[in-house]
């Protein structure tokens, strides 16, 4: 039962994305540009989408000890910002800010088969296979730190 | 080249990623953050289970577009303005950066603020200003 509950979640978020237009670099470098041609359409998809999800989580934790079909919630506790966080982060607005692609929306287009998208999606696994292997080379580092 | 201003459709598809997140961690208990989940699925040392429940979720994301073609008859309106070798660039540092960062969008920034997390918070903060600099250092100060 959770596995198709994972299919389906993937799916509306999939869909959320075209609709809402995030699946579109174009439209993402647009919210990017505020000296340009500025689109804010993408400040409302994150409204709309913590609108939901932060209340939609409030109610689920008051309410319920374990999820549906497992046995915990999964949520990270962390709550020191380490120069890695911040490093990471950085590194990915500037990619962003170059392609206009994350994660999710690059993935769901990838079956569009733009060029670009084609091009960018090996080099985000590649990325993201580089991550894990870079040591942490933060000076606190050695303190715990996952 | 300018995109039309669609605050409707945008809060509505918004909305649809915020009922995704709650849906999935209502039933599976995780977290929807496409590059944590992305990641976990070439990551062996992951349990079995995870690595499904990720695969799964992933192939959801990839199913959107052609069920979106099958409904409406052609496919989401998209245009990549960045160049080919741009998008490699661009890949390799969202790719790595959302990893090194442990999250991206999805992840800190709607999964995280929605928790209140200080760190998504101060995460999403640090890439949006980053992104908006490098856009506007592309298009107005090289004008690429």
């Amino acid at each position: 039962m959770k596995q198709i509950f994972a299919l389906l979640s993937g799916l509306i978020f999939g869909l959320g994305l075209i609709v809402s237009g995030m699946a579109n670099p174009a439209k993402v470098l647009n919210f990017l540009d505020v000296f340009g041609t500025w689109d804010p359409s993408l400040a409302f998809v994150m409204g709309g989408a913590i609108a939901v999800t932060a209340p939609g989580f409030a109610l689920l934790f008051r309410n319920r000890q374990t999820p549906l079909f497992d046995n915990t919630f999964r949520v990270p506790t962390r709550n020191d910002l380490e120069p890695k966080l911040l490093t990471g982060a950085a590194i990915f607005g500037i990619g962003w800010g170059l392609g206009g692609f994350c994660p999710g929306p690059a993935l769901t287009a990838l079956p569009v088969a733009a060029t670009g998208t084609l091009i960018f999606v090996p080099f985000m696994l590649a990325g993201m296979w580089a991550a894990r292997h870079t040591p942490n080379i933060s000076p606190n580092a050695n303190k715990g730190a996952a | 080249m300018e995109t039309e201003f669609t605050p409707w459709l945008s809060l509505g598809g918004g909305m649809m990623i915020g009922a995704s997140a709650v849906l999935l961690m209502a039933t599976n208990g995780r977290i929807a953050g496409i590059s944590g989940l992305t990641a976990k699925i070439f990551t062996r040392s992951s349990d079995g289970e995870a690595r499904g429940v990720s695969a799964l979720f992933v192939l959801g994301l990839l199913l959107a577009a052609p069920l979106w073609l099958l409904v409406s008859g052609g496919w989401p309106q998209q245009w990549v303005p960045s160049s080919p070798v741009l998008m490699a660039v661009a890949g390799l540092l969202v790719g790595f950066g959302a990893s090194y960062g442990n999250g991206c969008t999805s992840g800190h920034g709607v999964c995280g603020i929605s928790r209140g997390s200080a760190r998504s918070i101060v995460a999403t903060v640090t890439f949006m200003a980053t992104a908006f600099v490098t856009v506007f250092v592309m298009r107005h100060l090289i004008g690429a």
